[in-house]
Formats: C-alpha cells, structure tokens, sequence
C-alpha cells in the first residue's frame, strides 16, 4: 500500500504564557515527537489515554493547530512550515471530524445551510451542483433530504455524528481523521455508525485515521494501531499482531485494563501501577518509566526512539530486546 | 441464594412535563442480595438514574410513585418519611458514589471538612473518633498518605484519587448497601480497572451489597455477579452475569449484545429508535423495534419468567 | 415555542414589555394621543402653574403649557435618543469587541485598553465633558452619549467572541477553512446576540436617564423642547408649590427606565442559549 501522509518528528506545543510578575507558565508538550505514516485506503488507529494528544495530534495533521517542529508530508509533498490557513489550503484531501458532533455544529443554522456553507467556502458552485451533491451525501450518510431543514438541537446523537461526517464528505476528501467517532453514543448507535465508517471507506475510497480510546471499537474497526502515551507514540503495530502480543509495557497495561465482553475474566489479573502523570509533569527519559514494572535507571535518562522490531512493528521502549522475543531488524 | 437486601418490585414513576406525562419507569423488578454487586445496564435515557434515585428518595419533586415497593432490610422506603429517608437511609444505611469525581467535591473546603460533615450528620461519636475511621477508610480506598490527605483540597487530587476520596465517603457511616451511577465513566480505562478492583476489594470487606449502574457491557462483566437490562423503564432481563452475558433471551438483550464490538461481526444494529416515554408502546416497549414480536406483545405487559438461571419479560418464554 | 412560554411566565419581564411597548405607542402617535400638541413650542402666560384639573390631568407648567401634553410629546425625544445613541454605541462597540476578540496579539490589546479607558472614566463626566466640549444641544448630547456607551457593547462582544472563539465549531469551520471575516458576523456574531441584545435593552434606559440628566444640567436639550430632564430642571424654582411640574415628568423617566430594566432582566434570564440547546 502507498503511503499517502506521513508525519516525521511532530512536536506541539500548547498554552504556556509569560505572566506579568508571576512565574512563567511553562507550555504542555501535548505531541512530543509523533512520526507515522497512513497508507492509501487503510484506518490507523490511534488509541490513548485521556488527555494523552489524540485530538492534538489530529488537529496538527488537519493544520488548524500549527505545529512547533516536524514536517507532514502529503503524497511526498511537505505541507508544514506555513500559517494555519495556508495549510488548511495545501492540505484540502484531509478533513477532520470532531469528537464532539452536537458542539460542531452552529447551533443557529440548519443543517442544509450548514452543509452548503461547507461547499460555499470551498468554491463549489453554481447552486445547483452544490444542492445535487447535498443531496448525493445526505443519502450517503443514510439521513433523509428533510434533515437540510432540521437544526441541530433537533437531532439525535446518531444523527448529529452523521451530519459532521456529511459535511467532510461533501467536500470528497481522500484521508478522514475521525476524534472519537462513537464516544457518547449508545451500543445500538454505536454499531450503526461503525457500519456507516466502514461502507463509506469501502464506497468511497477514504483513508481513516481513527482516534479512540475504546480498544473493542479499535480492534474491529482498525489494520493498524499505534498507542500514544503523554504525547509519544510507543507502539505501533498491524492490529491482529498488536492485540495477540503486545510488547510495550504500556501496551501490555492498557489492554490488560480494557473491559471486555467477555465472562470469567479476573479483576485482578493485571498490574496496574499508579496513575498517568500530569502532562505539564512529563517525566525525564522514557515517559512511561514511573509506571512501568521494567523499568531501570536508563528509563530515566534517554528518551528511547521508536525501533522497527519485526513484522512491521515499531516499538519505543529501551527494554524491548528483553521483553519479546523478536528480533531487531 | 442469599435473602435479598434491596427489593424493588412493579416500580412504576411518572413526572409530568410541559409535552404532558412522561411515565419513565414501567414496572421494574430488582433484586440485591447480600454481599453481591448487580449492575444495572441500559442505553442512555432508559431510566437508570431514576431509579437509583428512587431509591435514594431524592426523585424530582414533580415525581409521582404510580405503583410498586421498593424494600430494604424489612421496610418499604416509598413509604418512609423524607425526614426519615435523610436520617436513617440516605448517606447512613445506603452510601452513594456519585458519576463525575470532578464535580462532587466543593472546591472551597477541604476533603476532611467535607467528608467529616457527612460523619457528624449521621454519628454521635466524637470527631477524633471520625477522624480516624476516616483515616482508616483512606487508608482501605488505597489513598497515599491518608493523614494527610484530609487536610488537602480536591484539585490537589487526580480523577482517580477523587473517586477513591468520594468512595470512603460513601462508606463512611457504615452502610450495607452502596450504589453507584456510573462512577467510572470520567476516568481511564487503567484507573477505571484499579477503581473496580477496590470497590471489589470493599465489597467483601465490609459486607456491604452494591447497586452500580453503568452503560458498559465490559464493565458488567469485569465487575458484577448480576445484571438487570432495561429498556425504555422496564426490567427486561435479570440473573447471573454470566449466564446473561453468554446466552441472553430477551431479544432486547440479545440486539444489544450483538452490538457489541467484542461480539458483533455485521454490526447490525438495532432498527428503529428508543421508545419516549411520552407516548411509550403498550405492552412490552420493545416490541416496535422486536424481530420476534407478535401480536399479543402490544397487549398487557409481559410478565417475568423464569428461564435457565434467569428472570425474562418477554412472551417468548411465557 | 419553549423561550417564548418562559417568558411569559416571568411577571416582571412581562410588566416591562408592556411599559416598553405602551411608551413606544405613545412616542409613535404623540401629536395625536396629546390633548395639546401645540404646547410643544406655545406658551400661555395667563395659565400658569395650574394645579391638576380636568383641563389640564397633570396641571400646567411656567409657561402655561399642559405638562400631560408635554410628558406625552416628551417621550418621542426619549425614545429617539434611546434607540439612536444605542444603535450608534452598537455600530461602534459590536465590530471592535469582534475583532478584539477574534484576533490576538497588539490590535487586540490596543483595542482593548482604549476600550478599558472609556471605561475606566464614570460615564456621566465623560458625557458632561463632551457635551460641554461641543455645545449644549440634544444632538451634540447623543454624540456625547455614544461616544460613552460603546465600550459597554465592546466588553461584551469581545468576551463573547474570546468564549466562542475557542468553541468546537469555530474550530471546525477553521478546518473546513473559512474565513475569519465569515466566522466573525455570520457564526460568532448571531451566537453573541443575546447577550448583546439584553445590555441594548437595559441601555436603552440608561440611556433615558442620562439624557435626562444631561438635560436637567442644561447640556441636553434646549428650550423649549418637551424634554422630561429639562422640564424637571425648569420645575426646581417653583418646588414645592408647583410639585406637580416635576412629577411628572420625574415618573415618566422613571416608569420607562423601570421598564427598560425588568424587560432587559428577562431577556437575560430568557435567551439564555442553553435553552434553545435543551429540548
Ligand atoms: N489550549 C491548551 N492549552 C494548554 N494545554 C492544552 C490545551 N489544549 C489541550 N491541552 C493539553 O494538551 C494535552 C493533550 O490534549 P488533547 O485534547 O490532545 O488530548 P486527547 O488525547 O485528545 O484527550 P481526550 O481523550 O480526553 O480527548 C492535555 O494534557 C491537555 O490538558
Ligand atoms: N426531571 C425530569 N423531568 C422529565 N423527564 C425526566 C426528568 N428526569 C429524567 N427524565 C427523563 O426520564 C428518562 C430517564 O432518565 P434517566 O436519567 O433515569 O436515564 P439514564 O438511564 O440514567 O440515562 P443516562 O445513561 O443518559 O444517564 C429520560 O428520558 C429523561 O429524559
Ligand atoms: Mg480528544
Ligand atoms: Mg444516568
């Protein structure tokens, strides 16, 4: 498969401010170095704890969030390095929907205006056009043509989820990146939106860059997964090959912790060590250090790069040699 | 198995509104025996909440009790004064773990000030003896440094750390039951397992039943011996976690379950939307939605039945 | 209509549209509902300080005018520097608050600080200051007007604009690439109007009153005008005698400015967006 975006060295950093007569608040690291590539037709999970960079990381490749080192590249193309609304220009074939639906959408227009708002920004015309390809998506994304007249507070969660979906798709972008695509939506809708992503890719060619933090979603959903802790990404890994055997301790950790369907499991299982660690307090050499069960001295000292170990699978741990069995190529 | 310690039977509970009558809940059966956890699951809206807060007698003012008991330890609660409710049960006999840690401590007073409140409202006993239990409690929740812990004010605590806080609260006046809405759905998965993993811990510690509600399947499974399903206020399907996660019978339950992504393949779904309870179906609520549904489900609700270790409201098993 | 409903079950703010609206029937047909409309400008010596009568409800003034006629005809002065000098302080406050609020860095905070100094200086001795600078006269006093109630609209907006600007579908309009000027008057704008439309209402009474008073210190309006300040200034020589020439006048700004308020009060507790987002 063709890569069609890569990120190399990513690094945003958010907030932070000189105050006058107070100390200086210092900026939160929230992507510290993130490199991955997303190849053509693929849906790359990305999958964290709460406030571990996900939606950062989206709204740097998006371009609406600059960043503060690193390149993005888009088929081969470096689009970084400018302010955020020429990126928005250079990188028209990525579009982004946001983890919360009913907070995306402008609550004193109707979902129609909305829609060809979207396209009206974009130099869609004339009217005509605009309305066929409307039309085209609302049918799309299953909701019926009376929707155009609806305004948000009227619609459902499922729904709300759909009409953002409809308004990136409107504008036939090749790579989507969806924050969270289900958070907040009941199992029932949860599984027809999920439907919904899946024909969409299938019919439409897309990429996803698929952002959760529920690992059962991710496993069905994803090819590839990469896991983000504090900002760094510490595994990535084909999704079958990352679920059967996990190598990074955090990994290890976090998908011990995930509730599963399924019965006879045991609470206790796992060794879960202390709580993640405020991102204003990253600690020195590898992030993950003061929770992890292997960690040595060295944890503390280098920040361990992300290492191609077998199978197409990258690991930034300094312990990994150790902890499987694979080999380094 | 076990005599039962909280008894909830026919519940039904209905608030007016401006678009008329909302009858959100419709006949609820639950049961908690002693010393077990039963999860209560449902879809968003299906009247969770509500229930626990009939329990608890803190229903909107507007509520109204249409029928049912709710039991526990001998006494029907409907049936007990709110002054009554406010000295014997609710934070005494019954203990509360509310959903969002972020919001249920006052930031302005410490923990120990808050907490201590609670004690004093419900025991004589001196403050150096609170104190102390209190300690004792921290100490049991797994809080670093319980001493001085009380002297500390909420920020200064992570997500985690708060629900452990909000936890020996509830546990503070020594409470054979305690319930829980949703207590783990701000937090993250690896706290979230370190927090099931205490009130496990507690349960069998302290002798006390748990009602812990909660829209997480997974969590279920992990956490609970029982399980109560609703859909759209009425109790569907209810019996041991196992059984009813492996093989449910309600087709509600069933759907659900299939929607699952651990278990669903197709992700089919479920057609249709959740009934409002404005103008809800008669009979079994599910039964617009139903794959199997015949002609006698929109007649008088279908009562529970018991089928392979289970309780089932459905006319499949009748 | 949920908002609409709420509205009406709300006593006070019910009292003050009425107040508003009946005051702005009475400023619309003034020349006719008055029982002497020529007693805008006529005098009448030999009826002088009249108490009330049948002739005259409210008695007469120094002039022997109808002082009913002249608190009726005064209203349309009152109500024409209300929504004058409100639409002015609105035309300059609601685009500087935008813009202040939108972007950042230097055109930001020197849009700001101006506006902080306005603001900083109490607004009566602003507008003497002005009025005094260019000339006693109604107009010169609504200029005067203005130029202090902008910054009020201006603190608004711009706190509004800093909320919505970091809201979830401005930043998803940035993604879709919009521009800054769209975002700023055709999303940000009509999501900041209720809080801007509460301070014109209240405004607008403040307005009533602080020309009152710029006309009772002889800033405002000039005679023989039927201005309320004015006629209250004019009564203060025949006090208490003639109480009925301030009186009136008095309770006319008063019963608006109330008006104005508890309508203002209401629509703030009404168009509350929440509202509109719950169902
Ligand atoms: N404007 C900001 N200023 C300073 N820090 C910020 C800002 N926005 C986010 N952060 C911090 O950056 C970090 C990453 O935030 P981000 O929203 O990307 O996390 P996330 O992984 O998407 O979390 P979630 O799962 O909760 O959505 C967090 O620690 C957050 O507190
Ligand atoms: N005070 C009230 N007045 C009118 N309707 C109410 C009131 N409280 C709750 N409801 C309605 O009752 C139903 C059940 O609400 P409840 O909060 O018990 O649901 P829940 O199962 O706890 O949902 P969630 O998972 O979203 O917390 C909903 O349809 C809700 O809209
Ligand atoms: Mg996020
Ligand atoms: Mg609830």
């Amino acid at each position: 498969m063709a890569e069609i975006l890569a990120v190399e060295g990513l690094v945003t950093l958010l907030g932070g401010e000189k105050r006058f007569l107070r100390a200086e608040r210092p900026p939160v690291r929230a992507v510290d170095g993130v490199s991955l590539e997303l190849r053509e037709g693929e849906v790359l999970g990305v999958v964290g704890e709460s406030g571990c960079g996900k939606s950062t990381l989206g709204r740097t490749i998006l371009g609406i969030q600059r960043e503060t080192a690193g390149t993005v590249r888009l088929d081969g193309r470096v689009v970084s390095g400018v302010d955020p609304r020429t990126a928005r220009q250079m990188r028209r074939d990525v579009q982004y929907v946001h983890q919360d639906a009913a907070a995306a959408l402008d609550p004193w227009w109707s979902i129609g205006r909305t829609l060809d708002e979207a396209l009206v920004i974009n130099g869609v015309g004339p009217g005509e056009e605009r309305a066929r390809r409307i039309d085209r998506v609302l049918r799309d994304v299953g909701l019926d043509p009376t929707t155009k007249r609806r305004y948000p507070h009227e619609l459902s969660g499922g729904q709300l989820r759909r009409v953002t979906l409809a308004r990136v798709l409107v504008l036939a972008p090749r790579i989507v990146l969806l924050d969270e695509p289900t958070s907040g939506l009941d199992l029932s809708v949860q599984a027809t939106v999920l439907r919904l992503l899946r024909e969409l890719r299938a019919e439409l060619g897309l990429t996803y860059m698929f952002i959760s933090h529920d690992l059962s979603v991710v496993r069905l959903m994803c090819d590839r997964v990469a896991i983000m802790y504090l900002g760094r990404i510490v595994e990535t890994a084909e999704t079958a090959k990352l679920f059967e055997s996990p190598v990074h301790p955090y990994t290890t950790m976090l998908l011990a912790a995930a509730p599963r369907l399924a019965t006879g499991q045991g609470l206790h299982a796992a060794a879960i060590h202390g709580e993640p660690p405020s991102a204003t307090a990253v600690p020195s050499g590898c992030a993950f250090r003061t929770r992890c069960p292997h960690a040595i001295d060295a944890c503390a000292v280098t920040v361990p790069t992300l290492d191609l170990i077998a199978d197409g699978r990258r690991v930034a741990c300094h312990r990994w040699p150790e902890l499987a069995p694979l080999e380094r190529v | 198995m076990a005599e039962a310690l909280l008894h909830v039977d026919g519940l039904r509970i209905s608030i007016p509104t401006d678009d008329g009558l909302a009858q959100i809940l419709d006949h609820v059966d639950l049961e908690i025996p002693k010393g077990r956890i039963v999860g209560v699951v449902g879809e968003s809206g299906c009247g969770k909440s509500t229930l626990v807060r009939a329990v608890l007698g803190i229903l909107p003012r507007a509520a109204r009790v249409d029928e049912g008991r709710i039991g526990f330890a001998g006494e029907d609660l409907l049936k007990l004064s709110p002054a009554d409710m406010t000295r014997r049960i609710r934070g005494k006999a019954i203990g509360f773990i509310p959903q969002d840690p972020f919001l249920a401590l006052n930031p302005v007073f410490t923990v120990g000030t808050q907490l201590l409140e609670i004690m004093r409202w419900h025991a004589s006993d001196g403050r150096a003896a609170h104190r102390a239990h209190l300690v004792e409690l921290l100490r049991a929740v797994q809080l670093p440094d319980p001493d001085a812990a009380l002297d500390r004010y909420p920020h200064e605590f992570s997500g985690g750390q708060r629900q452990r806080l909000l936890i020996a609260g509830a546990l503070a006046c020594r409470p054979r039951l305690v319930i829980a809405d949703e207590p783990t759905s701000a937090l993250d998965v690896t706290t979230q397992l370190q927090i099931l993993r205490l009130l496990r811990d507690l349960v069998s510690r302290f002798d006390v039943s748990m009602l812990f509600v909660t829209h997480d399947f997974g969590v279920v499974a992990q956490l609970c011996d029982d399980v109560m399903v609703m859909y759209a206020g009425q109790s569907v399907e209810a019996g041991p976690t196992a059984a009813v996660l492996d093989a449910p019978k309600h087709p509600y339950t069933q759907m659900l379950i299939a929607c699952h992504p651990d278990r669903a393949q197709d992700l089919a779904g479920i057609p249709g939307s959740v009934a409002s309870p404005l103008k809800p179906p008669s009979g079994c609520r599910f039964h617009p939605r139903c794959p199997s549904a015949k002609p006698v489900c929109h007649g008088p609700r279908p009562a529970q039945v018991h089928v392979a270790e289970r309780e089932v409201a459905c006319v499949l098993y009748g | 209509m949920l908002v609409f409903r709420k509205f009406l079950r709300d006593v006070s703010a019910v009292i003050g549209l009425v107040i508003v609206l009946l005051t702005a029937v009475v400023a619309l047909f003034a020349p006719w509902l008055a029982p002497k409309p020529l007693d805008a400008h006529e005098s009448h010596p030999l009826l002088r300080l009249k108490p009330p009568s049948a002739e005259a409800p409210f008695g007469t003034d120094n002039l022997g005018r109808d002082v009913f006629s002249r608190v009726i005809l005064g209203s349309r002065a009152a109500l024409t520097v209300a929504v004058l000098v409100v639409s002015g302080a609105m035309l300059i406050g609601v685009p500087l608050g935008l813009v202040a609020g939108y972007r950042s860095g230097w055109v930001s905070e020197t849009l700001m600080r101006i506006t902080d100094v306005f603001l900083a200086v109490p607004q009566l001795i602003l507008a003497l200051a002005l009025a005094q600078l260019l000339g006693p006269s109604l107009k010169n006093a609504m200029v005067a007007l203005t130029l202090t109630y902008w910054p009020f609209f201006a603190r608004i907006v711009y706190a509004e604009t800093r909320r919505l600007k970091t809201s979830v579908f401005v930043e998803a309009l940035q993604g879709l690439n919009a521009s800054s000027f769209r975002i700023m008057f055709a999303h940000i704008l009509p999501n900041a109007a209720p809080p801007i439309i509460v301070r014109a209402t209240i405004g607008m009474g403040f307005t009533i009153l602080t020309a009152a008073v710029l006309g009772f210190l002889g800033m405002g309006a000039t005679p023989p005008d039927p201005e309320w300040g004015l006629a209250v200034s004019e009564s203060r020589q025949y006090l208490p005698d003639a109480w009925w020439f301030a009186t009136f006048p008095g309770l006319a700004i008063f019963l608006v400015v109330f008006g104005f308020n508890l309508l203002g009060d209401g629509l703030r507790d009404v168009i509350d967006p929440r509202l509109r987002r719950s169902r």
